[in-house]
């Protein structure tokens, strides 16, 4: 199958089909030895048993900005190309990235308090994440109150890649304004900060995360498209009723 | 396994999580079934997609 096949929603139904159970078991594999990595990983110097939050707050905050810069690429195709596919992409990615950026926010927040000794600081990498947070509730918003699906659909695409601009803002705050949040840790010039043996299953967790999210992402695809095909065959439904009546 | 004095935090933030993520594989799977049974009851009733009456 060539990968210009995709586009076709029918042939993409069937490869989501074929796909999704094995996804599924890979990811439930994953997260079984990411959490047993996570759980038995030692304390921090500095952070103590609170290092165990981090193994869910960093692939969490990583997706949040992985779900904004999907529904950025898939506004292209909706704008450029119009392709409903890049739109059905666009509309699964956004409630998962919402869902994913308010995980980051709760469990950054509920190992600020021990660490930090606060919940919350108006800091630049919290607020642009809580600026996240915001915009997906907008986008989900026009999605779910556009009369017309394709005029939401637009709404919602040009919206994706206006707050991309927020994705640098993000991942350079803490480089750009004297932050509370530390600095960069993992992914630096110099290399990583962080020990093997908390950074391993960091990585393992965030590629569960990850294959989570690509999973749900694809089945909520395959949702969408379902559902789609369900209002067109109710409006033909309809449609031949009416001239039933005529 | 101990989790020191901060276990509270380092629990919720397990159960927060565990709970976000079971309320999304839910509604993708809830979901799933409702747009299948609706579709199904469609085709019972003679309702076919333009795409598939062209194709045939």
């Amino acid at each position: 199958m060539a990968v210009i096949d995709l586009a076709n929603p029918t042939r993409f139904l069937a490869l989501v089909n074929r796909l999704l159970p094995w996804l599924w078991a890979t990811t439930a594999i994953l997260f079984v030895v990411g959490i047993y990595r996570a759980l038995g990983a030692p304390d921090d110097y500095q952070q103590g048993a609170t290092v165990k939050i981090m193994f869910l707050h960093v692939p969490s905050a990583w997706l949040g900005m992985f779900g904004w810069s999907v529904m950025s690429l898939a506004a292209l195709g909706t704008l450029v190309w119009r392709h409903p596919l890049a739109d059905v992409a666009g509309k699964a990615a956004a409630p998962l990235g919402a869902a994913f950026t308010f995980i980051c926010l709760v469990t950054g927040s509920l190992w600020g308090r021990p660490t930090w000794g606060t919940y919350w600081v108006w800091d630049a990498r919290l607020t642009s994440m809580l600026v996240l947070l915001l915009l997906y509730l907008g986008v989900l918003a026009l999605y779910w109150t556009a009369e017309d699906p394709g005029r939401g659909a637009r709404a919602a695409a040009i919206l994706s890649l206006v707050g991309a601009v927020n994705l640098p803002i993000i991942k350079f705050s803490v480089d750009w304004w004297n932050t509370l949040h530390q600095p960069a840790s993992i992914f630096r010039m110099g290399g990583s900060t962080i020990d093997p043996s908390i950074l391993v299953p960091l990585f393992i967790m965030a590629g569960a995360f990850t294959l989570l999210f690509v999973t749900l992402h694809l089945a909520v695809m395959r949702n969408e498209i379902l559902r789609r095909r369900v209002r067109t065959m109710q409006l033909m439904q309809a449609q031949a009723l009416a001239e039933a009546g005529a | 396994m101990n989790l020191g004095p901060h276990a509270d935090f380092i629990v919720a933030s397990y159960a927060l999580t565990l709970f976000v993520v079971a309320a999304l594989i839910a509604w993708v799977v809830l979901d799933y079934a409702a747009q299948r049974r609706v579709l199904g009851d469609l085709e019972a009733r003679g309702i076919t997609r333009r795409s598939r009456r062209t194709e045939g």
